[in-house]
């Protein structure tokens, strides 16, 4: 039985709840370290981003030129899973991180890269980007988070269909096309300032024309394989995205100051953390966010006695939020409240770290008094 | 107008800013990578994230959160999401104190 009723609409009910409390714009908790030191972590350097995307861009080449080459034998699957990862969720993490202006030293290579990796995701570069920026502000604000990716309780069929990307390039291809009428929403209004609307519509115009040819010259071929190079990598590539986004915020608190109670750190392997660009080292990269990908490895180091323990593996991370989920059902103000190390800072009140899992959570006004949760269950 | 001292020449690392409040409002007092002073208003226009914890790149300074960049030198903003630009004030050695003009 559901307890509460959420309102994740930006602008809605609990949107104003949470601004009235002081959850908007607000003081998060920081891990105290050195100004020396922060300032170390913080230095941008081109050579590891140009490493990587001469890999990136080298490997999906050779497995695009393969996939033509065997096409439309089933020899060219391999070579398209190859090229679909890379396309549907390495560049969610390239869209990530210039979008944050840390990939790159030199400002043209991170902007330049930003630009593909949203072509490619079929993100507008504008409102991606203030979206994002939203994201950082009210990290898992109920109402005033755009990129909250699983409401309480959890729709289970849509968290399933995200791992073949039906909503990602329905949801994208829809904004492209409401852009492209010059529509905004409100809701994407409320944090895209006016200035910069009509650079929105002028991309997703462009963009249009390009999605629009590569449609074009399918049907002029009478062949998907156009297709396959652009656009529809995001059906067959977004799973690796969507299982290490899942782990980022899920089954963690709402509505907290405190990164170290609604983030998740995980050890992964190396694979992944090419794909990832080692935003499995998400608390740090919340607390931090312009400590570059490359350096997030040495920040852990560095914060780690500050933080609860990471996730060994992934397994490991799915082993706690699929049981939160669940319960999730039951009680939605359940949620994984994580235990710091001895050398931990502890939570505190005033960042809303006092708040226990299934106790009823500061800014829902939704509450069915009648069936009000008890603190613990 | 007075001439306030602020702090020490030396308190400021090259190509570094440092915090300094005063009279109920903050500031943001840099030292540039040829040992010039500025001083701007101490929260990013886009935000009220203080830039005492950003990076100083040559003559820009980043805000630590959402990587609006300014030019202390003349408060533009620079790179968004900064979109309104930051408020300066003179500066000035004397003694190997700081100094701000504060109007």
């Amino acid at each position: 039985m559901s307890h509460t009723n959420r309102d994740y609409a930006l602008l809605g009910r609990d949107a104003k709840l949470a601004e009235e409390i002081g959850l908007v714009s607000a003081q998060w908790y920081h891990t105290d370290l050195p100004r020396k030191v922060m300032k170390e972590l913080m230095q941008r350097s081109d050579r590891p981003a140009i490493r990587d995307t001469i890999i990136l861009f080298g490997v999906m080449i050779a497995s695009a030129s393969m996939g033509i080459w065997l096409w439309p034998s089933w020899w060219s699957a391999p070579f398209w899973l190859v090229y679909g990862v890379l396309y549907g969720s390495a560049m969610d993490s390239r869209w990530h991180e210039c979008g944050h202006g840390t990939a790159f030293k030199t400002r043209w290579m991170n902007d330049a890269l930003y630009q593909i990796a949203c072509f490619c995701m079929m993100r507008n570069p504008v409102t991606w980007r203030w979206s994002h920026t939203r994201h950082h502000t009210d990290t898992i604000i109920v109402g005033h988070d755009p990129e909250i990716i699983a409401m309480r309780p959890a729709v289970v069929a849509r968290l399933i269909l995200n791992f073949f990307g039906i909503f990602e390039l329905w949801g994208n291809a829809k904004t492209t096309l409401q852009l492209i009428a010059g529509y905004m929403p409100e809701t994407t209004k409320s944090f895209v300032p006016e200035p910069e609307r009509k650079r929105a519509f002028l991309v997703a115009r462009i963009w249009g024309l390009s999605y629009l040819a590569t449609l074009a010259l399918a049907l002029w071929m009478q062949s998907i394989l156009p297709l396959m190079l652009v656009g529809l990598p995001i059906l067959f590539g977004s799973w690796h995205m969507v299982m290490t986004g899942y782990m980022q915020h899920l089954g963690l608190a709402e509505n907290v100051l405190d990164h170290r109670l609604n983030s998740r750190t995980v050890y992964m392997n190396r694979i992944s953390r090419f794909i990832y660009w080692n935003m499995n080292f998400h608390v740090e990269h919340h607390m931090f966010p312009m400590v570059p990908w490359h350096a997030l490895p040495r920040m852990h180091e560095l914060v780690k006695h500050d933080m609860p323990p990471a996730h060994p593996s992934i397994l490991s991370a799915y082993r706690e939020i699929i049981p939160t989920l669940i319960r999730q059902f039951r009680n939605p103000d359940w949620f994984v409240k994580r235990q710091l190390p001895p050398t931990a800072q502890p939570y505190r009140a005033e960042y809303h770290g006092d708040l226990e899992p299934g106790a009823p959570t500061p800014g829902i006004a939704g509450y069915d008094n009648a069936l009000r949760p008890v603190a613990a269950e | 107008m007075p001439w306030i001292a602020a702090c020490s020449a030396d308190d400021i690392d090259n190509e570094d800013l440092i915090r300094w409040d005063h009279g109920g409002r903050s500031y943001a007092i840099y030292r540039s990578p040829d040992d010039d002073y500025f001083c701007t208003d101490g929260f990013c226009t886009h935000e009220a994230i203080h830039l005492a914890d950003g990076l100083v790149m040559d003559y820009v300074v980043e805000c630590p959160k959402h990587n609006g960049q300014f030019d202390y030198r003349n408060g533009e903003a620079v790179r968004l999401p900064a979109c309104k630009n930051l408020a300066t004030y003179q500066t000035r050695i004397e003694n190997g104190q700081v100094e701000i003009l504060i109007g």
